[in-house]
């Protein structure tokens, strides 16, 4: 990994995309069993028709979890100050997530150099799946 | 329906290990080829004592050993079967590791309502510490009864 340096990055400044193989039911039955939600309206498409849903669908907190991964595939992870997700949309068996993330601010606090990130998760649609922001810390 | 007395309500006070192998697993469903997040060896040569907690892995841990049914149909007073999943929220204050303690302190931050009582929202706040009483994260959690 590159070391990403303050003094090096501007407002504007664009992540490394990421863009991730299409959802499809065993990444689903995984989250599922490796994360503890078992709620079956993501792993069970009998339960899913019975209340009216075409299909299984993602845990929302799965695209979470992508968006971390963008965070950390640009520095350690020991630099997130925070992360937060606004769920947008919906991400269905299918989707492929593209992840993207943008600085929107370069600020000190807490006795550090930090910078504000726009970040999301869409789908191959354009679509935005999860909308969220993090602050990371750079030396 | 949630009302604002709610705010302040005590959720409860759980405790979760942090073991290598579901760290290993939640590594393997979220598609991390990062070794650092499964080879210790690869973990310690990039300074960390042992596995790493990933981001967003603190709300699994929060919710073993809780009836979330519970707390949001008695009292939340929500009806499932209309609840989404609005927000999600991390602070972080230092590292969780694998062989780590965490203590998960839950309470209701906030309730409030938008367009006109169509939407319900009702915030919870975490406060993770670690076994020597170190504050890891804070985590706020949004739920939406549409």
């Amino acid at each position: 990994m590159a070391i990403v340096k303050y003094s090096q990055v501007q407002v504007g400044d664009t992540l490394p995309l990421m863009q991730l193989p299409a959802i499809n039911r065993t990444t689903l039955a995984l989250y599922a069993g490796a994360s503890g939600d078992h709620n079956q309206v993501h792993i069970d498409l009998d339960f899913a028709r019975k209340v009216n849903l075409p299909d299984v669908f993602a845990h929302g907190m799965l695209s979470a979890a992508y968006l971390g991964r963008l965070l950390t595939h640009w520095v350690a992870q020991t630099q997130i100050r925070e992360l937060s997700v606004r769920f947008v949309g919906i991400t269905q068996v299918g989707h492929v997530p593209n992840l993207i993330g943008h600085i929107t601010e370069k600020f000190e606090a807490g006795g550090e150099q930090r910078v504000r990130l726009a970040i999301q998760c869409s789908n191959q649609y354009g679509e935005p799946r999860l909308v969220g922001e993090a602050v990371v810390a750079l030396a | 329906m949630a009302d604002k007395s709610l705010i302040g309500r005590p959720l409860g006070v759980t405790v979760a290990e942090v073991e290598k192998g579901r760290l290993r697993f939640f590594a393997k469903a979220i598609g991390e080829t990062d070794p650092v997040y499964t080879d210790e060896v690869a973990a310690k040569a990039a300074g960390h004592p042992s596995l790493p907690v990933p981001p967003t892995f603190l709300v699994c841990l929060e919710s073993e050993g809780r009836d979330t049914d519970h707390i949001v149909e008695n009292i939340m007073g929500f009806d499932l079967g209309r609840i989404l999943h609005a927000e999600q929220g991390f602070t972080y204050h230092r590292m969780a590791y694998a062989g780590d303690v965490l203590t998960f302190d839950t309470r209701i931050k906030d309730v409030y309502e938008k367009k006109g009582g169509a939407l319900q929202f009702v915030v919870r706040e975490t406060r993770v510490t670690n076994q020597s009483g170190e504050h890891i994260a804070d985590i706020r959690t949004s739920l939406v009864q549409r």
